[in-house]
């Protein structure tokens, strides 16, 4: 089976994904490790702000706010 | 002395803690990144003295922004610490427990929001959680105190927990996921009706519209509690007053004395505006017209912090800040410097990079207009109608919109995008509000008072020597020539270097058009903050920075005053 891979800006709102990579310098992913966003965790985007604007995300039924550039380097493998 | 440091993640209730362990004033936020200044107190433990120190709120021991810097000093000097955590959030938390335990130093973890854990479905086994790490754990409810007594005779007894020597950074997720699997059960749950509305004020559509409504109700509230404050405490209290500094000011006679303490007299009577002496208008502005304000506006904005409502409105206005080289959390300090714009410039430390912070505290300087200044703008201009006071801000909004875009363009140095928990909306809890509130208000008395003294005093001095009309006179091809303004108001937006709201009084007796009103008032709200913002600004940004920011902001100023000349008096 063929598995897609893709940055959760990809992500339909609400769908819900696995996250398997972070894409980035090691500040980069260990910053986001501290926030709980790390490979194995179950994320959905909740809003996508316009105009390149950041994205929220929910992981552990907790909410985030982050950089649109940020979240294109969270590749996640869609579920369902 | 001890020193016993609070360490946690940002919004995990710790400032709480802090004031519950100490009984001392501090401020403590619902949003990530407010204690940006540490709050010390002292307690007694096991009959000796100690001090304990309430670090801002951090993830890791990495430092990402000043604030974090501070927390990781502070770290280095602790003797014991007190790691407070997130029950609601352990497997996040726990990431920095790990690294607390690695300093070797001795450990007592407060496990916070216990009762929100519960409601939500969170069960977790505490004392086997204290087990794996080798330290004690205590659950506490920091707003009810519930767990405060236990966590004070325990911390004694901190203990400096298991080593667990982790090769890799990946190793500690691992251990953290093993630990979350042994002592936490979750109970799947429904969407409430806080998540619902956490939703609709993320949402543009919904969100906007919800924003647009918080601050003008917000605004409206300000307003409502502090006509109520003007109505029922402060002009009854000036009425008694009245007579007293009436009868003080005939017994002194005219002379140099009365010119100083009461000031001018109109028509024989005193004048709480215009009369510019120390006893009369060096008392009654700051505190009759501009203090009311000031305690309705910090009440409000401890409202809208403890209820966890900032952080999504800095989601919302992201993508606008961003455009002008900060981020989200910009709204911080631009929310704060209505306020008063020392604590704001403070504020800017919760922004990343040198260009953010320069750009932050540079707006705010130019075109926050803080309490004093608003009540000059409402003071001056108030009589001929709101159209000219719309006026006025319409400039402030679009001198900071033009400048934030144009500084973004020019500074250099990077712009990090923005990493912001968004935290459960929570009930604000009325003693943390009421405290809060007074911490702040005291701050603004403890700058504003000595400095509209001072003021006051300076302006009699300098006009008794013949100074201010000196100075009229050199300044006069600026004010008269570019400005169209009277020469006279030179002195008031010199004076307004002491402080904004003083220029009210000397702006008045000049008869000046509505029109130009509007450019004196622009002009002083933007040309130069006040010596009290000036020396934090200092402080902050350091010489060199200070000098560019100062720059601009004179450039700004005489280019937009410029401008408004042209268009509203015509060439």
């Amino acid at each position: 089976m063929i598995t897609l891979i893709i940055p959760i800006t990809e992500l339909r709102a609400y769908q819900t994904a696995r996250i398997v990579g972070l894409a980035g310098g090691h500040g980069f992913q260990s910053r986001l490790r501290t926030l709980g966003i790390r490979e194995g965790k179950s994320i959905t985007v909740q809003v996508s702000q316009p105009f390149g604007g950041p994205v929220v995300i929910e992981i552990d039924g907790r909410a985030t706010t982050i950089g649109r550039r940020m979240a294109r380097g969270i590749l996640v493998e869609p579920q369902e | 002395m001890k020193k016993i440091v609070l360490m946690g993640n940002p919004n995990v209730g710790k400032s709480v803690v802090f004031s519950r362990l100490t009984g001392a004033r501090v401020i403590s936020s619902n949003y990530p990144g407010t204690t940006v200044d540490y709050f010390k107190g002292e307690m007694y433990l096991e009959k000796s003295r100690v001090e304990i120190i309430d670090a801002p709120g951090t993830y890791s021991r990495t430092p990402t922004n000043k604030a974090e810097e501070v927390a990781a000093e502070m770290l280095n000097e602790a003797d014991i610490i007190i790691n407070v955590v997130d029950a609601t959030n352990l497997e996040r938390n726990l990431y920095l427990t790990l690294e607390l335990i690695e300093t070797g130093k001795p450990l007592i973890i407060a496990l916070n929001l216990w009762d929100e854990a519960q409601n939500t479905g969170i069960a977790i086994d505490y004392k086997a959680l204290g087990t794996i790490l080798g330290v004690n754990v205590v659950p506490t409810v920091a707003l009810s105190g519930e767990g405060i007594k236990e966590l004070c005779s325990n911390i004694g007894r901190a203990t400096a927990g298991k080593s667990f020597a982790f090769a890799r950074d990946e190793d500690k997720w691992i251990k953290i996921g093993a630990i979350i699997k042994q002592v936490q059960q979750v109970r799947h749950r429904h969407p409430t009706i806080r998540d619902r509305l956490t939703l609709a004020s993320i949402m543009p559509v919904t969100g906007i519209p919800i924003a647009i409504g918080v601050i003008l109700l917000s605004f409206w509230i300000v307003r409502l509690i502090g006509e109520t404050l003007i109505n029922t405490i402060f002009n009854p209290l000036f009425e008694l007053y009245s007579p007293l500094i009436t009868a003080f000011s005939q017994w002194l006679g005219p002379g140099l004395m009365q010119e100083i303490l009461i000031g001018k007299l109109f028509d024989g009577e005193i004048d709480y505006v215009q009369s510019l002496g120390l006893l009369t208008t060096g008392l009654y502005v700051p505190i009759g017209m501009v203090l009311p304000y000031i305690v309705s506006f910090y009440f409000m904005l401890a409202i809208l912090e403890d209820s966890g409502y900032l952080p999504r409105l800095a989601t919302l206005s992201d993508c606008v800040f961003h455009k002008m080289g900060m981020h989200g959390h910009g709204i911080v300090p631009l929310f704060l410097g209505m306020g008063c714009n020392v604590p704001a410039i403070l504020a800017t430390r919760c922004l990343e990079t040198r260009k953010q912070r320069f750009i932050s505290a540079t707006l705010v300087s130019i075109s926050v207009p803080c309490m004093a200044q608003s009540a000059m703008i409402f003071g001056v201009l108030g009589p001929y109608g709101m159209r000219y006071i719309f006026i006025v801000f319409l400039v402030l909004v679009a001198v900071f919109l033009t400048i934030g875009l144009v500084l973004n363009h020019f500074v250099k140095g990077t712009s990090p995008e923005l990493c912001l928990e968004i935290p459960p909306y929570r009930a604000p809890n009325p003693v943390v509000i009421l405290k809060k509130t007074w911490m702040r208000v005291r701050g603004f008395l403890a700058e504003a008072i000595p400095y509209l003294f001072l003021g006051v005093l300076l302006v009699n001095l300098l006009f008794a020597i013949g100074f201010l009309e000196w100075i009229g006179t050199v300044f006069a091809p600026l004010t008269a020539g570019l400005l169209g303004l009277p020469k006279e108001a030179t002195t008031a937006l010199v004076m307004g270097f002491l402080r904004k709201d003083l220029a009210v009084g000397m702006l008045i007796p000049l008869g000046m058009t509505p029109e130009q009103l509007v450019i004196a008032v622009t002009m002083l709200a933007m040309y130069f903050p006040c010596v009290a913002t000036f020396a934090v600004l200092f402080k902050e940004l350091g010489i060199a920075d200070l000098a560019k920011s100062t720059a601009v902001m004179v450039a700004t100023s005489l280019l937009v005053g410029t401008v408004l000349r042209i268009i509203l008096l015509g060439v």
